[in-house]
């Protein structure tokens, strides 16, 4: 609701309701790129700057619906503001950087389907949250983002030197790491704020 | 079965664009249902796969509105498809599935507003999933009407056996029942971390698990097989 205050939205977002490991969001990018720690950095910097864009955007796009009542163009309104500016980010890591571009590969377009992105623009909505409030939790979702997936780039560094059975090898070790990744986040439910 | 039939069609169509275009069979289905699983296989779609996986119902709901946003765009898609300049073509897939998500999202707010509220925000989310767009890409654009919604059948199907293979685990676990019956006496001690977040990595860690060890058996059975032929031999 509009009255909370804004360290506690953010906390909220980046820890107790960590969209990775709480919500369940942005999976994809959590286990495609977490490889390496360097390419889990820059991967977060770009979602968390499509994310800041993204929200303003759709603070906008609330606004303006709700006045014109077209509430139900919303979806299609928010995934298309999405996809541009997941547009516009890449042609700036191209010109900027060409190396960063190839390392992050077919995952930078595939922000447009990551589906934090738009979880957040769908949230701040349903949470009625103003302009300020919804730029703190963009950031605070986004910096969630790059802790998880900079955690998990640890981890999956040092688990590349052991030696593991070769059954679990692959997909099924990932995704018990991120089990016992969650497992420790939900120590954060007692800083307070309510699932959701 | 699959090499012989490519090679018809390619023998008999010269035009380059129905090269790979491919004829209706028992495979066009099982294919997305089993082989090719989206999530056990492909490793698509996973975080609907995780987040709504608490119980049995929720997995149903939201299997089945996947596979129909699934059927209604790949149908749309591939009817379309001589018209979508190729340019534009990711953004015109993804308006066409953002309005069959709006009309799943209102069809169940009319039919159950608890399934509304359970499966909460990841209807609107259809939108995102990898499975849907990655049909339509891979499969939709290429092919003619009637395999595409087999096919898209076949996938969806396979997209709700997996939620459901999640589903009932984790219920079993957690609540100690499967589709809200109780299956146990009330001295059955709930496993509450199994429809918490982290049950679900884990459960679908498991399943991958499972899965590898039968294929690693499979693979050392027929080197095993090869080799007791080959010392008859």
């Amino acid at each position: 609701m509009p009255s909370e205050s804004l360290p506690l939205i953010f906390l909220n977002a980046a820890l107790v309701n960590n969209f990775v490991l709480a919500l369940f969001l942005g999976i994809c990018p959590f286990l495609g790129v977490s490889a390496k720690k360097e390419t889990a950095w820059n991967m977060g910097l770009a979602t968390l700057f499509v994310m800041l864009v993204s929200s303003a955007a759709a603070y906008g796009i609330n606004w303006l619906l709700t006045t014109l009542e077209l509430e139900f163009l919303r979806l299609i309104c928010y995934i298309a503001v999405i996809a541009s500016a997941v547009q516009l980010v890449e042609m700036f890591i191209k010109k900027t950087s060409p190396t960063l571009f190839r390392s992050l590969g077919i995952f930078l377009p595939l922000i447009t389907t990551n589906c934090a992105v738009l979880g957040l623009a769908l949230f701040q909505t349903s949470k009625e949250y103003d302009l300020v409030q919804s730029f703190v939790y963009a950031v605070g979702v986004g910096a969630g983002f790059m802790l998880a997936l900079m955690l998990m780039a640890g981890l999956r560094e040092k688990l590349a030197l052991a030696r593991v059975p070769s059954v679990s090898q692959g997909a099924a070790l990932s995704l018990m790491l991120a089990g016992l990744l969650s497992l420790a986040f939900m120590g954060f439910a007692g800083l307070g704020g309510a699932h959701g | 079965m699959a090499e012989a039939s490519n090679q018809s069609t390619s023998t008999s169509s010269p035009a380059p664009l129905f090269d790979r275009e491919e004829p209706l069979t028992a495979d066009t289905f099982i294919r997305g249902l089993w082989e090719e699983n989206p999530v056990f296989v492909m490793m698509l779609g996973m975080c609907p796969a995780l987040a709504v996986t608490n119980s049995t119902i929720n997995a149903l709901g939201m299997g089945l509105s996947t596979t129909f946003v699934l059927i209604c765009s790949g149908a749309l898609v591939s009817w379309l498809r001589n018209w979508i300049p190729k340019q534009v073509r990711i953004a015109s897939y993804i308006v066409i599935i953002a309005t069959f998500v709006t009309v799943v999202d209102y069809l169940i707010q009319a039919i159950s507003l608890e399934l509304y509220a359970a499966l909460g925000a990841f209807i609107q989310l259809i939108v995102v999933n990898c499975i849907i767009l990655g049909r339509a890409e891979a499969y939709a654009s290429k092919q003619r009407l009637l395999p595409t919604i087999v096919n898209s059948l076949g996938t969806g199907l396979g997209f709700t056996l997996a939620l459901l293979s999640l589903g009932t685990v984790r219920e079993l676990l957690g609540n100690g029942s499967i589709l809200g019956v109780q299956l146990f006496s009330d001295n059955f001690q709930g496993w509450v971390i199994m429809i918490l977040p982290p049950g679900g990595f884990f459960v679908l860690g498991a399943w991958l698990l499972f899965f590898n060890w039968r294929r690693l058996r499979k693979e050392r059975r027929m080197t095993e097989q090869t080799g007791v032929i080959a010392n008859a031999v």
